[in-house]
């Protein structure tokens, strides 16, 4: 046959390699595309039949404050009520995000403003490591170092709300500290300068207009940390004392809704109501990690029409 | 007071908050190693863990931490690989790789017990691995993958556009300019990426408590059969982690020494992982002058 015709006529060896390579990598980013969704189907279709099984109502699940799913009330309900644990995780993760703001804020503004130099070759380092340090190190330290200290200082076990938001403020202010540097990095140089050249000084400077001018990108950082806060299970459940009741105070045993999850999961038989009103409860964090997603979205968004 | 006053009360507020951090990190790594370090001897790092009574080690979940990494890479790189590779290179600018770019922020951003509790549902029950170093490694791929796929493209985003023309130039196909001219050139970014992945994963134990398991069968050194149950390499096989067995002995006390052997392990663990960091960066910037003759 005529060789000019057939190259014309046929894929080049090269045009297969490329078809393929595309196809390759079409399948990887699908696949993945794949696993989000069918995270989704499987928690929801899971969570959702403590109500459409088992009918337990929606509201009564989120505001009752008995969780004994075993247990019948005097109307024969099952009682599954996930107030505490709601109220433990909320808890934990706004106490925690309160208390590592203004020390990650503070930390940046070292790291970028006062001494860029020290914040390169100390802080920098040091912030990597702790998010380095894994989540059940943390808790273990929380459980041999910081239990016993609030149970001297406060009485009580140690265990609780407390216990839990020192472990989680430790370990989300890395997480706030580097978003928050990355925010005042990306305030221009010449907003310092003007601040400067009108006599300002470097606090009326930082104060007045680096922070102003960095707030998205730090409440960014904020609502990533508490995200974590929120979600992190195993470091929580280890200092929280895991009883599910609704917290009186900060130092008496409480609950997260990671923390019943992974220590109630492996003791419930699958389909049951106990189990299916966990599964409800994995179904109420997800539904959070795309509410926290929601949001960093959202300020994104606000933050770039100024 | 005067402005003057308040900006240098402020500087050493600052000051002060910069010296607690580091004074806290310094705590932190101070008391596990002190805790741990005289309790990690090589009889610790290579006996099997003992439920009822004092003096066990830790042997068996080390080789299942290593183990269980290796198998998760394994799976997850040519995975993220490709994605990355597609998300630099072929996605264009529309509503589906929005949709593509919103999933794996989501995936990155899910809680990994939530990340567990989905592997439980799927491997161990659906598809009947059972608590296995699969259902382990498969659960873990989900954890790391977003991010090693967001290390993978920002790694071949940073390759200069002239590299990709000069490939195209040559008459090599697009596929074939990533392959042998962009990702050699982004490979120490990459690797570095990986590196970290691997520390993190080595530290997880949410995601694993309900797919790998909590228990940690005794293992026969000798017998290197994929398929027999006793085998190390078995993938079928449950196997505790590092991280999971100082979250389980720590839970359970039933253990009469668990605080001096969590501490051990703790120590063991953050060794680790400073060491992955280490690697990764040190690894990365040799690689990085090899491969650029800079």
């Amino acid at each position: 046959m005529d060789p000019i015709k057939d190259a014309m006529t046929h894929k080049s060896r090269s045009a297969k390699i490329e078809a393929r390579g595309h196809l390759i990598s079409l399948a990887c980013i699908s696949l993945i595309v794949a696993v989000v969704l069918a995270i989704f189907f499987f928690v929801a279709s899971r969570g959702l039949a403590t109500f459409f099984t088992n009918k337990i109502n929606l509201w009564d699940f989120l505001s009752k404050s008995t969780w004994e799913p075993a247990v019948k009330d005097a109307h024969g309900n099952p009682q599954v009520g996930a107030l505490p644990m709601i109220v433990g995780s909320f808890g934990v993760t706004f106490l925690s995000a309160v208390v590592a703001t203004p020390f990650a804020v503070g930390a940046a503004i070292f790291m970028t403003e006062i001494s860029p130099n020290l914040g390169k070759k100390i802080l920098q380092p040091v912030i990597e490591l702790l998010v380095g340090i894994p989540s059940v190190v943390y808790g273990f330290i929380g459980l041999s170092v910081i239990v016993p200290i609030i149970r001297t200082v406060f009485g009580g076990t140690g265990f609780g709300i407390l216990a839990g938001t020192f472990v989680l403020f430790v370990m989300i202010l890395p997480t706030v500290t580097s978003m928050t540097v990355d925010a005042l990095k990306s305030v221009p140089r010449h907003y310092r300068e003007a601040s400067l050249a009108l006599g300002g000084t470097r606090w009326q400077t930082i104060s007045r207009v680096v922070l102003r001018a960095a707030m998205p990108g730090i409440l960014t950082g904020v609502v990533f940390g508490m995200a974590r806060a929120f979600g992190e299970a195993l470091a929580v459940q280890m200092v929280i004392g895991n009883a599910a009741l609704l917290p009186k105070d900060l130092i008496s045993p409480a609950s997260t809704l990671t923390s019943v999850l992974t220590s109630g999961i492996g003791n419930t038989v699958m389909g049951s109501l106990d189990n299916n009103a966990l599964w409800s409860l994995a179904l109420l964090l997800l539904l959070m990690s795309l509410a926290f997603n929601l949001l960093i979205r959202w300020i994104g968004k606000k933050g770039e029409m100024k | 007071m005067s402005a003057k006053s308040i900006d240098k009360f402020m500087t050493g507020v600052l000051y002060a908050v910069a010296g607690i951090i580091v004074l806290l990190l310094a705590g932190l790594l101070g008391y596990i190693l002190f805790q741990g370090l005289p309790h990690v001897s090589w009889h610790f790092l290579t006996s099997p863990a003992k439920s009822f009574e004092a003096g066990g080690g830790i042997g068996i979940q080390l080789f299942n931490s290593f183990y269980l990494l290796l198998l998760s890479m394994v799976i997850s790189v040519p995975l993220a690989l490709g994605a990355g590779i597609y998300l630099a290179e072929y996605a264009r600018d529309n509503w589906l790789t929005d949709v593509i770019r919103t999933a794996i922020e989501i995936l990155s951003s899910l809680p990994s017990v939530v990340v567990g509790l989905f592997g439980f549902l799927v491997f161990v029950l659906q598809f009947g691995f059972g608590f296995s170093i699969l259902s382990g490694a498969l659960a873990l791929t989900m954890f790391n993958l977003p991010l090693l796929t967001r290390n993978v493209e920002d790694s071949l985003r940073q390759v200069g556009f002239a590299q990709r023309e000069a490939g195209l130039a040559l008459g090599l196909s697009r596929w074939e300019t990533v392959i042998h001219v962009v990702i050699p050139e982004a490979l120490p970014g990459i690797l570095t990426g990986m590196i970290l992945g691997a520390g993190r994963v080595f530290g997880e134990a949410a995601a694993l408590i309900y797919t790998a398991g909590q228990s940690a069968p005794a293992l026969n050194f000798a017998d290197w059969n994929p398929l027999d149950i006793a085998s190390p390499l078995n993938p079928f096989r449950p196997a505790e982690t590092l991280a999971v067995h100082i979250w389980k002995i720590n839970s359970e006390g039933i253990q009469p020494d668990a605080a001096a052997v969590s501490a051990g392990a703790s120590a063991v663990l953050i060794i680790a992982v400073l060491a992955f960091n280490v690697l990764a960066r040190w690894g990365g910037n040799r690689l990085y002058k090899r491969m650029t003759a800079g």
